[in-house]
């Protein structure tokens, strides 16, 4: 697995983000944000009052709108820097992927579009859905195909970072090829399922550079929310010019509070933190997916990621092991526990399934002392002639060894039986309670034989990974549910299902009941996520609201899904939630963080602003501000200098733990709430003293 | 007097909350649009009666039904105000009432605001009073409650459109609630001298040997709907200060009740129709909260009197008597102005222009919160759950989900009709504020100049758009600028509220309703209570911060640095 990991501050990346933020100033890229829109308008209009000061027209100092219209510009200039940020590590992420896309040659076949008909090489981009290729040993993958003829190794290490190359051949699971793939040996005709600039890779590029990025719902709502909160305060501004108009002239005293006074109050008060760190965090959520090698197909899925509330997950390699092991042995009546490990050992050497491993592994430490030679140049790990193994075959059902004097075989109860039969001896009744027993407690039984002679039985168990129990406490904390899918029959699920304490299984799990219980969920109103990679798969992953498909599988699964996990982890579902909600955790915590903040400035600002009308409203000035133009700066540069502050943690996201809601909330409260209200009194009161040391108020 | 009004303030919430639970039981049938068994015959025939058929409405046909019924019911009050010098029931002698005053008492009365450009007793007939403002008492609290109760049921059903009848529930809940409870609260405050008599005047002679015409009238009967439908338009141009609406303590406890007691009721019936009720008991716990803060601190402000009559040695102990009938003294006063506030109700029982003028600030603020301090009979509550949408929205993001509330997702479509009437209240008040202090109308209308004369006109249009209706009195607003300027925003703050909140109930109940989950945020018990309240207090002060303070804060300043 390679990890795309980026130090937060690259240097690499600073130089073009600065750039990128100097470019995002035209007004086109600026209108898709409102709150930081109207910060640029503050800004322009303040500049124009600083110009019309140095003409000799202002209504206040000169050097202090200039001042102002400085640091206003600084705050769009930040927020423009954060974006650009987060888009450029998602492009160096990127970039690795684009790498692929470069000088790729097809061989376009001729009619009759098999093997051996002449091809030509075109360049890639000229491909188009329909046409039909060949890639022969060496050969990139020129874009995205489906197999019609040939088999193939092919190197997919570039997209899913895997080394090991995978098979792809026609019909079945393994059908797909993605552009920019190797093929190492042989060689495939595939037909082309994608024009150029809308295949696997292209999508991929273009959602992990942002490019298209569409606003996901929530955002939607927070903007909504935002923009309503900055006409609130433009409202609010507003009337304090002709507010302001009135209480000088009826006090007699002071002047009507200048325009870029009142600008930088807007400024201080819209939220500008979140407003400009709102798209930075979007496309740092999609970054921190991609660094967890997983890609989704649209923002909208990371956030619904955050949501989810019923797990579906396989049993078999995410909760337990892909494969069982030997557990135990149980001998039968009168056999002793040596005799049957050294039977099943015996019938196990030359068994490589991981199966036949773990028992030769369980056995080794019970073997009695080597009885004879043959017996002792076995445990040197020899292969004598006199020994010949019988591998599995489809109609015997069992494996074992043929020794000079006896033939031992193990499998599975019934195959074992019908095997003593023929040979004239039978299954003892203790030992089929035996066989029963392991079969309840979920474990897989195996009998070993002798022609005559039934030896004993070993356990075979599903063995749930460790940790994984702890992992499904978490998750039902936060609220998720978890279910286990299993082709096993209901006695071994609902074993396996306690031990790893999931909440839910669906045991002789079809296609169709994965199906008809999602929908089931989902009409309680609960939102379904799950892994898959089978076709079989893909109508359920269609139906589900997060579906994460594994790079392994078929094209179908990947279509039907709405992220690719390049690692094929089945364990990946429980980041991916993880990272929806920290994304809309940052969103929340920022946004609380920007309204807390605007206590500090009010206490700041307004002394500042109509102290000259009403002296008294000088004891309002509770952080002690040494002048009123002092007051005004700290405020505004405070306010800019606490999105670069903040960059880390938009890029970063806020922290997930995963605790109760109610817990979460409590923590996030006391943090952004009540800290971003003490926060800035002391960081203007910090800003204002040096300003004042430097002399420069 | 600090001491007087907390024993008051203890007693008076002690008997609102239990006052609670049966109002909301007596609430929760009318609000999910059910009758009980035994009344089901009856409520048959009553609906037949006024031919109404109990079809179902979508969020559309609802509010299509109260705009068309209020639009009618204030063109009637106009014309009312307009002929009632041909009409019967005129002892005495009313001529028609101006045009610009009629369009604003027509637009205040309809809109629930009472807001009173004009003297009751001086320019309304009787007819005037009782079958147009009394009526329209009446059917606006009971519009406002139908509205509460639609989005109640928005979120209590799941994928439906149907949110009930509008004029269904306008009749039950004026036969069912309104009425009877009317009945009950005139006959307790006539036995406690408040007048009702179909006379104009009493000639009576008084103690100095001079003769004096008291104005009498139907006063008890509309004097329980003032109140009991947070109404506030008195019969007397005093209202509650008047010895004839308001004769004694125990009549002004009343009074204060009869204010709280059917938003504080909706508040548990809230709960019970959502099926949940710690629900309805959060918001009642963030309303009773904010209330007893504000109140306590209008109180301290009052108690600390005025500086330069201390100086005179005035008695500081009694608090600020400026402008407080003495039977109330200023706890009885303090706390009364507290409740007409923070309910949308307007009646006064002192100058609230008199108050010190942080204690005017309070009150000026408990409107500015957009009255969902328990405020108008169900507009307060509609208001406070628009509140609870936005505080889940920001806090719930922070839990790491999409936002919900009481199992339904808060989406953009929801967020758009929160941002309206967010957005609406501080619109109406800072702009019409800003159009009068720029305007010879405007500033003509004004008694008092510098930061007192600003702090008048905010108090006008934060009353008015809130439709809280009460009046820091200096202002003379029966001109055809503030008529015009104030109708207009009583009709806006009003009715463009009412609009979002019905779309946002349709909205809510076409959603699926979400089960309870570990990962959602709870919405009872103290932390949200906490964060409710929170909410409010933030979105009121960011909003009215500036204008505050260069009104009531700058005068409080200079009235204690002796200027």
């Amino acid at each position: 697995m390679t990890q795309h990991t980026l130090p937060l501050f690259d240097a690499a990346l600073l130089r073009p983000a600065l750039l990128d933020a100097c470019k995002k100033l035209s007004p086109r890229a600026q209108l898709g944000n409102p709150v930081m829109f109207v910060v640029y308008l503050g800004s322009l209009l303040c500049s124009a009052l600083w110009v019309q000061g140095l003409l000799g027209h202002g209504d206040a100092p000169t050097w202090l709108t200039g001042a102002l219209a400085l640091w206003l510009w600084f705050t769009v200039l930040f927020a423009n820097f954060a974006e650009a940020l987060a888009e450029g590590r998602s492009k160096a992420q990127a970039a690795s992927l684009k790498g692929l896309k470069k000088a790729a040659w097809a061989k376009k076949l001729g009619a009759p579009h098999r093997y051996g008909a002449p091809f030509a090489t075109v360049e890639a981009g000229e491909l188009r859905k329909g046409d039909v290729f060949i890639a022969q040993a060496g050969d990139i993958v020129p874009c995205d195909g489906e197999v019609l003829e040939g088999i193939a190794a092919i190197d997919e290490s570039a997209i899913t970072g895997e080394s090991a190359p995978v098979i792809r051949e026609s019909g079945g699971d393994f059908s797909s090829v993605t552009g920019g793939t190797r093929v190492l040996s042989d060689w495939v005709v595939a037909r082309v399922t994608a024009d150029p600039g809308e295949t696997f890779i292209d999508r991929m590029i273009a959602m992990v550079e942002g490019a298209r990025r569409g606003k996901t719902p929530n955002e939607v709502a927070l903007t909504i929310l935002l923009l309503a909160l900055t006409l609130v305060f433009l409202l609010v501004t507003v009337t304090l010019l002709p507010f302001s108009h009135y209480s000088a002239q009826a006090a007699g005293a002071g002047e009507p509070t200048s325009l870029a006074v009142l600008i930088a109050l807007l400024v201080c008060l819209i939220p500008t933190t979140i407003g400009g760190l709102l798209s930075a965090i979007g496309v740092a959520g999609m970054s921190r997916l991609m660094a967890a090698n997983v890609i989704a197909t649209s923002g909208r899925a990371v956030e619904a990621a955050g949501d989810v509330d019923v797990l579906l997950l396989d049993k078999t390699g995410t909760i337990t092991y892909g494969n069982r092991q030997a557990s135990a042995l149980w001998p039968a009546p009168g056999v002793s526990q040596a005799t049957l490990a050294q039977a099943a050992w015996l019938a196990s050497l030359a068994d490589d399934t991981p199966e036949g491993k773990s028992i030769v592994q369980l056995t080794q430490p019970l073997l009695p002392p080597a009885a004879n030679p043959l017996d002792a140049a076995l445990r040197q790990g020899e292969r004598p002639e006199a020994v010949s193994f019988a591998p599995f075959t489809a109609q015997s059902r069992m494996s074992g060894v043929n020794l000079p004097e006896r033939a031992i075989r193990k499998g599975a109860a019934d195959a074992v039986r019908q095997w003593l039969a023929a040979n004239g001896g039978e299954l003892p009744a203790a030992l089929q309670q035996q066989v029963d027993q392991v079969a309840s407690r979920g474990g897989t039984p195996l009998v070993v034989a002798e022609p005559q002679r039934a030896l004993g039985v070993i356990e075979l168990k599903d063995v749930v990974k460790p940790g994984i129990r702890e992992r499904f406490a978490q998750l039902r904390a936060m609220g998720i549910r978890t279910v286990m899918l299993t082709g096993d029959n209901r006695l071994t699920a609902a074993a396996i299902a306690a031990e790893a304490g999931v909440d839910d299984f669906l045991a002789e799990a079809t296609p169709e009941a994965k199906l008809a219980m999602i929908r089931d969920c989902q009409r309680q109103g609960l939102l379904v996520a799950m892994t898959g990679d089978g076709t079989n798969d893909a109508p359920a992953l269609a139906q589900a609201d997060v579906a994460v498909a594994m790079n392994s599988g078929t094209q179908a699964a990947r279509e039907a899904a709405n992220m690719v996990d390049l690692d094929s982890s089945p364990t990946k579902l429980i980041e991916v939630v993880e990272i929806g909600k920290q994304m809309l955790m940052t969103r929340g915590a920022l946004t609380t963080f920007s309204l807390a903040n605007d206590v500090a400035k009010y206490f700041a600002i307004i002394p500042a602003a109509f102290a000259a009308t009403y002296p008294q409203l000088n004891a309002l000035n509770v952080m002690g501000l040494s002048s009123p133009a002092s007051a005004l700066l700290s405020a505004v540069m405070f306010n800019a200098l606490i999105i670069i502050a903040l960059i880390p943690l938009a890029l970063r996201g806020v922290r997930y733990r995963p605790l109760g809601a109610a817990v979460l909330l409590r923590r996030n409260l006391l943090l952004y709430g009540v800290g971003g209200m003490v926060l800035p009194f002391a960081g203007i009161k910090l800003i204002d003293l040096g300003l004042s040391a430097l002399g420069w108020v | 007097m600090l001491t007087a009004f907390f024993w008051l303030l203890a007693l008076f919430m002690a008997v609102l909350t239990l006052s609670v639970r049966p109002m909301g039981a007596w609430l929760a049938p009318l609000a999910s649009g059910q009758v009980p068994a035994r009344l089901a015959e009856f409520d048959r025939a009553l609906l037949r009666l006024m031919g109404v058929r109990d079809t179902a409405m979508d969020w559309r046909e609802y509010a299509r039904a109260v705009l068309l019924f209020s639009l009618l019911g204030a063109l009637l009050l106009y014309v009312l105000q307009r002929v009632q010098g041909w009409l019967p029931l005129n002892p005495g002698q009313r001529g028609a009432v101006t045009a610009d005053s009629a369009f604003n008492t027509a637009v205040s009365f309809v809109s629930n605001t009472n807001w009173q450009g004009y003297a009751g007793e001086a320019s309304m007939s009787h007819l005037t009073q009782m079958l147009g403002l009394t009526v329209q008492n009446f059917l606006s609290a009971a519009t406002g409650i139908a509205v509460a109760c639609v989005l109640m049921r928005g979120f209590a059903r799941r994928e439906t459109s149907n949110l009930g009848n509008f004029w269904a529930d306008l009749t039950r809940i004026s036969v069912y609630l309104l009425a009877p409870l009317s009945l009950l609260l005139a006959l307790v405050l006539a036995s406690q001298g408040v007048v009702q008599s179909w006379a104009a005047t009493l000639p009576v002679a008084t103690l100095a040997g001079g003769e004096q015409t008291l104005t009498l009238g139907p006063v008890a009967s509309q004097e329980a709907i003032k109140l009991l439908g947070t109404n506030g338009g008195g019969f007397f141009n005093a209202n509650s200060a008047h010895p004839f609406e308001n004769p004694n303590e125990l009549s002004n406890f009343l009074q204060m009740l009869a204010i709280f007691l059917i938003p504080a009721g909706l508040c548990h019936a809230f709960g019970r129709v959502v099926g949940d009720r710690r629900q309805g008991w959060a918001l009642y716990g963030a309303m009773a909260l904010l209330f007893v803060l504000a109140a306590s601190a209008l109180a301290l402000a009052e108690a600390q009197g005025n500086p330069l009559l201390n100086a005179l040695s005035a008695d500081a102990s009694v608090g600020s008597l400026e402008g407080k009938e003495l039977r109330f003294g200023a706890a009885g006063s303090s706390l009364f102005a507290a409740v007409t506030t923070a309910a949308s109700c307007g009646a006064v029982n002192a100058m609230h222009d008199s108050l010190t003028p942080l204690g005017g600030m309070l009150a000026m603020w408990l409107m500015q919160l957009g009255e969902v301090v328990f405020g108008g009979v169900g507009s307060g509550l509609y208001g406070m759950l628009v509140f609870a949408v936005l505080a889940v929205f920001v806090a719930g993001l922070m839990v790491g989900r999409t936002p919900e509330y009481l199992g339904k997702k808060i989406e953009a479509f929801e967020m758009k009709m929160v941002a309206l009437v967010i957005l609406l209240s501080p619109a109406l008040v800072l702009l019409g504020s800003a159009l009068a202090v720029v305007s010879q109308a405007g500033l003509a209308g004004l008694a008092n100049g510098g930061a007192h004369g600003f702090s008048e006109v905010l108090y006008a249009f934060s009353s008015a758009a809130n439709n809280n209706g009460s009046a820091f009195a200096g202002l003379s607003a029966n001109t055809p600028f503030y008529n015009g300027l104030l109708g207009a925003a009583m009709w806006l703050g009003r009715f463009g509220v009412i609009v979002p909140v019905l779309a946002l109930a349709g909205a809510l109940a076409a959603k699926k309703t979400l089960p309870p989950s570990a990962g959602a945020m709870p919405t009872h018990g103290g932390l949200f209570i906490g964060l409710l309240s929170g909410a409010v207090l933030m979105v009121g002060a960011l909003t009215y911060l500036p204008a505050l303070a260069l009104g009531p804060m700058a005068e409080h300043l200079a009235l204690w640095a002796g200027r």
